[in-house]
């Protein structure tokens, strides 16, 4: 070993075997040595110097070091130069113990220090087989396949798991529900107004941003006073319920997962289970319900924010008068246009709810697998939202919305 | 001493003891756990803290592995004060430590042979092939081996605890500190661990303080112990806890060593 800046050798000494209080300790300043004696009428193996494992320099026991003992005689062991020894001697020792088993050798551990004798006889005979690990085959075939079901099997596990949320809140509703009010209101609190914050700030900054894109173009034509209309209709129809779908699919969603993962590693939904409390009125029912309550209006909060930002933007940049800003949303933006936004809302509500409560509930039992089921939930969570805008969009060019 | 302690006035030479508490007093804020906590650790030996439930044992183990710093007094290894040095002594002094936590704490996204490699991959320069067998050896002493390839979470109870202690054993430390070593677990196998914890003390000539209230295990193992008290939130008696059983009339005490439920007015015979 280098002499690099180890301080081990100082803090393990009093670990290792030797230096028990009581027992006498030869000092050496020399590595593990062994080696083999088959003078007089018996096999000697002698051990020498310091065996410290993290000193490194433990040798290798060779699967042939036992060719030149005496057939039939026990193995000894000779221990009077040896120094300070912790569990690399203990390693060594055992290799050695398997290697005299093959060459049906007696190993006399009467000989060895008493500690060492106590260690070795701890062990099992042989180190269990570690064969490498069975190589993956490449089966693109049965991987699509294996994917494919998998993915339907899950469309179908979250279409049951939301019927019977469905079906939870429907008995809520009549009276018969098991939901605790207790905890649908610490969900609401969590999924509205300390999402206000970050509400404000997104959508503020969206509709500015749009508002300075807009004005650019518009300007050229003389047409100021149209940023108000892109804003405002951007934001009513669009942004406004995409942008909080985001943020709550990143800020809630990924906090039921992380939650329902948690609970799942210790053993907690597996305690609803054996007491017949269904996750899905406990859990999953407020988590969704919160959000289809808080959602909407987040949504509606969030396009007056944007409006306000676009309305900063135009009043500071562009010669337009706050009296025909206002004027001029007004009439762009008509109000079946928010009923539009407020419908998506309540979807994306439900899109986050489902598939976060879902995914924590499949999670793993690691911490890891909580991370995991956290990242996945938001991505998830942001890519449903956007692709189920698309599927929004095309029905409103369709039926003329 | 003030409270009952085996062989009182016993010539403890200096270098006989490993470990010391002069005085501790533990508190979270200004809520106090144990105050005026003193007591010698031999090298080699055993110790139990006992107490009963909320007794604050554990928390004397937590100041004594570092997580805790004590509101008074002082903790010595090896004469070196430990609290008041600085961080990088502390950290060379931890590296002697090994502990086994109540609940194991395996980490639960590795294998039980990489728990056990983690501390070498990190702390020392062993080559991986040295950390592999290290690995096997460590998890054999313990009666391991077979599961080296699995998750925590597929462990059982008994089983978590011993790749605990094999993990406690990565660095090879001289002081092991396990707390509560055999709770939740069958007597059979809390022998078996009993047992274990013997040998390895013999064989690795570790010293070991051990946080329990399981009697058969205390009596089986622990040569010196430390007993703490609840209501008065100090320690109130000194000794092994077969001696404690035997000869201390402390009501506490004795209510505890003999499974009692104690009275107002003291023990109930």
């Amino acid at each position: 070993m280098s002499p690099g800046p180890r301080r081990l050798p100082v803090f393990s000494a009093p670990a290792t075997g030797a230096l028990r209080y009581g027992e006498p300790v030869n000092t050496t300043d020399h590595g593990p040595e062994w080696s083999l004696e088959t003078g007089g009428n018996a096999n000697v193996i002698v051990l020498s110097g310091d065996w410290i494992a993290q000193q490194g320099h433990i040798p290798d026991f060779p699967s042939d070091g036992l060719r030149q003992a005496r057939p039939g005689q026990p193995l000894a062991f000779r221990t009077d130069g040896l120094g300070r020894w912790d569990t690399g001697m203990i390693g060594f020792l055992w290799a050695l113990k398997q290697g005299a088993a093959q060459a049906h050798l007696d190993l006399d551990t009467e000989t060895l220090p008493d500690a060492a004798r106590k260690l070795l006889d701890l062990l099992p005979d042989r180190p269990a087989p570690h064969g490498p690990p069975p190589r993956r085959r490449f089966a693109p075939l049965a991987a699509i396949g294996g994917s494919t079901i998998d993915g339907l099997t899950e469309i179908g596990t979250v279409t049951e798991l939301g019927i019977e949320t469905a079906r939870g809140g429907m008995a809520s509703l009549t009276g018969r529900g098991r939901m605790r009010l207790t905890d649908l209101m610490s969900n609401i609190r969590d999924a509205g107004p300390s999402a206000l914050v970050i509400v404000s700030v997104v959508n503020f900054l969206v509709g500015a941003i749009l508002a300075f894109v807009g004005a650019v173009q518009l300007r050229k034509f003389a047409a100021d006073i149209y940023v108000a209309s892109l804003v405002g209709i951007a934001m009513v129809r669009e942004m406004s319920a995409v942008m909080t779908a985001i943020i709550m699919a990143g800020r809630t969603g990924g906090a039921y997962a992380a939650r329902i993962a948690t609970m799942q590693g210790n053993e907690e939904i597996d305690a609803l289970t054996v007491f017949g409390i269904p996750v899905s009125s406990y859990l999953i029912l407020p988590s969704i319900l919160s959000l289809t309550a808080t959602m909407p209006f987040l949504y509606l909060y969030g396009s007056l924010v944007g409006m306000l930002g676009g309305f900063a933007v135009a009043i500071s940049m562009l010669s337009v008068t706050g009296a025909g800003y206002l004027h001029q949303t007004l009439n762009a933006v008509a109000l079946d246009q928010f009923a539009f936004g407020f419908v998506k809302s309540i979807f994306f509500a439900i899109l986050i709810g489902l598939t976060s409560c879902r995914i924590g509930l499949r999670a793993g039992r690691s911490a890891a697998d909580v991370g995991v089921a956290a990242t996945r939930a938001v991505v998830v969570g942001i890519v449903g939202v956007i692709a189920l805008d698309a599927i929004f969009a095309i029905i409103a060019t369709t039926i003329g919305l | 001493m003030a409270y009952p302690t085996q062989g009182a006035g016993r010539d403890g030479t200096q270098d006989d003891t490993l470990m010391s508490l002069r005085g501790v007093t533990l508190a979270f804020g200004p809520k106090v756990i144990q105050k005026d906590i003193s007591f010698d650790i031999r090298r080699g030996s055993i110790f139990a803290v006992m107490g009963g439930s909320g007794c604050g044992k554990s928390t004397v183990l937590k100041s004594m592995i570092g997580l805790l710093r004590p509101a008074a007094g002082d903790y010595l290894v090896d004469g070196d004060a430990y609290w008041t040095a600085d961080a990088a002594h502390r950290e060379a002094v931890s590296r002697r430590f090994g502990v086994l936590f109540q609940s194991a704490a395996l980490w639960s996204s590795l294998t039980v042979g990489e728990n056990v490699a983690l501390p070498m991959q990190m702390l020392t320069k062993m080559d991986p092939a040295t950390i592999r067998d290290q690995v096997e050896l460590k998890l054999g002493l313990v009666g391991m081996l077979h599961t080296i390839d699995q998750y925590p979470s597929e462990l059982s109870g008994g089983m978590k605890k011993r790749a605990g202690l094999a993990r406690a054993m990565a660095l090879d430390p001289d002081i092991l500190f396990f707390d509560e070593p055999s709770a939740g677990l069958d007597p059979i196998t809390s022998a078996r661990l009993d047992d274990l914890i013997l040998n390895l003390r013999d064989g690795l000539g570790a010293t070991i303080v051990i946080v329990s209230h399981e009697l058969p295990s205390l009596f089986a193992i622990a040569d010196d112990g430390i007993f703490l008290d609840a209501k008065t939130r100090t320690p109130i008696a000194h000794g092994a806890p077969s001696w404690l059983r035997d000869h201390c009339d402390e009501p506490q005490v004795h209510a505890f060593m003999h499974r009692e439920r104690e009275t107002e007015s003291g023990r109930t015979d």
